[in-house]
């Protein structure tokens, strides 16, 4: 078992004959995904890699039964696409394209919800299930896989955590980048309840950074429902406030939203928080 | 992207919600005529003007001017005033907030208010102040309007007013792409006209594609921002000396963290995004030598491009300008043996691991 995605998947990549679109196709399936079709609008009918190309998500669905989709097309198309991908009956939905506006986002990720289609992103890496499929831009060679299931806001941390568990041993059963954004698809609280129920999961690593609520409404939630091991780390110990931190949501605004409150919060949880990235594995082998 | 307040006002009048007549300028002689008393207000955009003397009365035309002198240049919490809006001075009877703003947890629009305006939002009691998210499939509806007239105690003529300016302003973030927009205060007048006394509105910068009338705005940039930005690569100014680049928001602070660790402070914060591309981190690099730090750490994680790519585009960016300071590198992917090779021999300092090149950096830029 895994979350999310598996081996069973059928995706679909919105924007595949862009750079990123083309090169990240090849290396989803070569992870085992099993990527069936591409869309580019005005493209139908041309192959990239062997993927056949369609000019829209209905079309990808109907001849090629796609019920996931990868979007990489850039910010001021990214909206279009997803409602594309919504109003054709894709169930899972992983947005990669970044500096989506915020108002877009939560157009996207309103309707999705009241429509129960799952959305990762938008500005994620996507999600990785090792030796069965991954959705988005993580590098394959960090994987490996086992019965950690991590869950993050960032893209290069997660990839630099996994490869941490990785070296140690400590092999993950899915990798969610949920990103960066302040409005995302899905929360630490959706993938934490997935990951409680899987049963190939046995050990929980929740990777958050300052700005937003979000990890202490993650610390609430682990309290009272999940029985599995938590340890997290959370970035941005030493950032000053006011500063936006890269990540459009990275930011300490008003008071809130600062590394203290978010390590209360989970040590009040019984989540042990590492210090630096690399003391993760040091942490996970001791729960 | 952050508005001044005439910008921010004129946005408020265009959809439609009340402000006080008033023009800029930017010398005290461009101050020709006035219809009755003003208040003169430095345009800078950073909270805390009035405490700053940044906002001043006048009665007539040469008080005016000679307020309007005092004002410009000066320098309120490091930004020069460049410009004053002279406004028409408002009979305030009762001062309210009232604002919209993006609600991260329910990922919705969020409409605030309170009967305490006129002060800093963050030093008003939380039961104080409504907070009415708008349910983005629904959108604005008037009864919202009227819970947030009935919260504020108004009368029923003010209550319309209210209701129709809370409508002006959700339109206004939603057609602006405002992340932020806030009436503080805003004010009932002794004749109960409800009109904005001050205005801040920012608009998500990731919207300005389809904002082409915001791009041409001036903006209080150094010129090093400038060049990031024009770059796209996240630049961020702190008060230590150990320059960081790295690729990823998460990556970055989290290098900044360790760091911190081993006892070294952070002096310029630069993150590329989640890319390696080659080009970028030299760019970068050139970025970085401009800012003086004392050492300069890179890491970056790999995902698509190869170590030594990399590597080499931070060789070249040596050669193009010879990095007279210590320069930690952590490169990490395929082929990074041959990059680190490669790195020393160029006379850096290779690093294999997040904690050990944080160490290595904080080492140096102790000496």
């Amino acid at each position: 078992m895994a979350v999310i995605v598996d081996e069973k998947n059928r995706v679909v990549v919105q924007g595949i004959t862009g750079y990123q679109g083309s090169y990240h196709s090849v290396a989803m399936r070569e992870f085992g995904t099993n990527v069936v079709a591409g869309t580019r609008p005005g493209k139908g009918g041309i192959e990239v890699n062997g993927i056949p190309v369609y000019d829209s998500v209905r079309e990808a669905v109907e001849f090629k039964k796609a019920d996931t989709s990868c979007i990489f097309v850039p910010a001021p198309g990214c909206k279009d696409a997803a409602l594309e991908a919504i109003d054709a009956g894709i169930s899972t939905i992983v947005i990669v394209s970044e500096h989506v506006p915020v108002l877009d986002a939560i157009q996207i990720v309103s309707l999705g919800n009241s429509k129960g289609v799952t959305i990762i992103g938008p500005n994620c890496p996507g999600l990785a299930s090792p030796g069965k499929a991954k959705v988005g831009i993580l590098p394959s060679k960090i994987f490996l896989k086992g019965s950690v299931g991590v869950v993050s806001k960032s893209g290069t941390l997660t990839y630099e955590i996994v490869n941490a568990l990785t070296e140690r041993r400590l092999g993950q059963s899915t990798c969610v980048g949920i990103g960066g954004d302040r409005v995302t698809g899905t929360s630490f609280i959706d993938i934490l309840k997935l990951f409680e129920k899987d049963r190939v999961t046995k050990r929980i690593v929740l990777v958050g950074e300052i700005g937003g609520t979000a990890e202490e409404e993650a610390a609430k939630y682990i309290m009272k429902n999940i029985t599995k091991p938590v340890v997290a780390y959370i970035a941005g110990r030493t950032a000053p406030p006011g500063k936006r931190m890269g990540h459009a949501g990275a930011i300490i605004a008003r008071g809130r939203g600062t590394a203290e409150s978010k390590i209360k919060a989970l040590e009040a949880a019984n989540v042990k928080v590492a210090r630096i990235p690399t003391d993760v594995p040091d942490l996970l082998d001791r729960e | 992207m952050k508005l001044f307040e005439y910008m921010s006002k004129a946005v408020l009048r265009k959809h439609g919600i009340p402000v006080p007549d008033g023009f800029v300028v930017s010398s005290a002689d461009q101050i020709r005529k006035i219809t009755g008393p003003v208040m003169v207000k430095a345009q800078v955009l950073i909270g805390g003007r009035g405490k700053a003397g940044g906002i001043k009365p006048a009665e007539n035309v040469d008080e005016a001017r000679r307020v309007a002198g005092t004002i410009l240049g000066m320098n309120i919490g490091g930004y020069t005033t460049k410009e004053v809006l002279v406004e028409h001075r408002l009979d305030v009877a009762r001062e309210l907030y009232l604002g919209i703003t993006i609600d991260r947890s329910n990922r919705s629009l969020l409409i605030m208010a309170s009967p305490d305006g006129g002060v800093d939002i963050e030093s008003v009691p939380e039961e104080r102040i409504l907070m009415l998210p708008v349910n983005p499939l629904i959108g604005y509806q008037s009864f919202v309007g009227r819970r947030v007239a009935s919260f504020l105690g108004l009368p029923p003529e003010q209550s319309s007013q209210i209701v129709s300016i809370c409508q002006h302003l959700y339109q206004l973030a939603v057609e602006e792409d405002a992340e932020l927009a806030e009436i503080n205060p805003l004010v009932i007048t002794k004749d109960g006209k409800v009109i904005a006394g001050d205005a801040k509105v920012t608009i998500d910068s990731d919207a300005l594609f389809r904002h082409k009338e915001y791009e041409s705005l001036p903006e209080d940039l150094t010129p090093l921002e400038l060049k990031a930005k024009q770059l796209d690569i996240a630049f961020v100014q702190l008060e230590g000396n150990i320059g960081v680049i790295a690729n990823g928001a998460g990556l970055t602070m989290a290098t900044l963290d360790s760091i911190n660790m081993f006892g070294g402070k952070a002096g310029v914060f630069l993150d590329l995004g989640g890319t390696d591309n080659p080009e970028k981190v030299k760019k970068a690099v050139l970025l970085m030598a401009e800012a003086n730090p004392k050492v300069i750490l890179l890491n970056i994680f790999g995902g698509i491009t190869k170590c030594d790519t990399v590597a080499k585009g931070v060789i070249e960016a040596n050669l193009e300008k010879k990095i007279a300071v210590p320069f930690v590198a952590r490169i990490k992917g395929v082929n990074e043996e041959i990059a680190r090779d490669m790195l020393r021999d160029e006379g850096m300092i290779p690093a294999s691991g997040l904690s050990e090149a944080a160490e290595l950096a904080s080492k140096e830029s102790l000496r």
